[in-house]
């Protein structure tokens, strides 16, 4: 019991961590659209290793935290990429180190 | 719970609060709105965390029912924004 506790309480540590290492790819990205990638693939995994830890340390909330972990892993990819998708056919600026761009290809084929 | 579980608990705690502190940077000196809906997103969604592990310390299952509506209504901003800025809003 004691050590189900404990290996929560790391996993909502390493969560943590995460979610700091994309505190810092925010801030150290040169671009929006390399900003939005590190946000939310690592925001979205920070909360789901948060949620599962939480759910070790008390299995009683289990139902509600794996809820809340589905919901984030199903929501916040679909947001971002309308986001980026928006402003990309908005004329948003790309890095000047940007050699590959699939979608501008695509949407100049179509 | 004990000692050390509520140690590490704390320590991720202020880790996260960190984390936010360093996304609000960026939503403040963002140079376009997109970049301030990103720091928005992440900002949103790491507080989700932090919401669910006040929960946990206070002991009140309320705060999860308010946890998934206020990601519910995070995802609906971001997606404003988006209809917003491609002008079919």
């Amino acid at each position: 019991m004691e050590y189900l506790q404990i290996s929560g309480a790391v996993l909502v540590l390493l969560g943590a961590l995460v979610l700091l290492i994309a505190a810092i790819g925010l801030l150290r990205m040169p671009d929006s659209y390399l900003r939005v990638q590190v946000g939310t693939k690592a925001s979205t995994a920070g909360v789901a290793l948060v949620m599962i830890g939480l759910a070790l340390i008390i299995p009683a909330w289990f139902g509600k935290l794996f809820i809340i972990m589905l919901f984030v892993m199903m929501t916040n990819p679909v947001s971002s990429n309308v986001l980026m998708r928006a402003a990309h056919r908005n004329g948003h600026p790309k890095s000047p180190k940007t050699i590959v761009d699939h979608l501008e290809e695509d949407e100049k084929t179509l | 719970m004990s000692e050390i579980v509520l140690t590490l608990l704390f320590i991720a705690g202020f880790i996260m609060l960190l984390a936010l502190a360093l996304t609000f940077i960026r939503f403040i000196i963002g140079p376009s709105l997109i970049d301030r809906t990103i720091s928005f997103d992440v900002i949103t969604v790491g507080s989700l965390g932090l919401m669910a592990l006040i929960a946990l310390l206070e002991n009140r299952q309320i705060y999860l029912d308010v946890n998934i509506i206020y990601g519910l209504l995070s995802f609906v901003a971001v997606i404003v924004v988006g209809k917003y800025i491609s002008k079919t809003l």
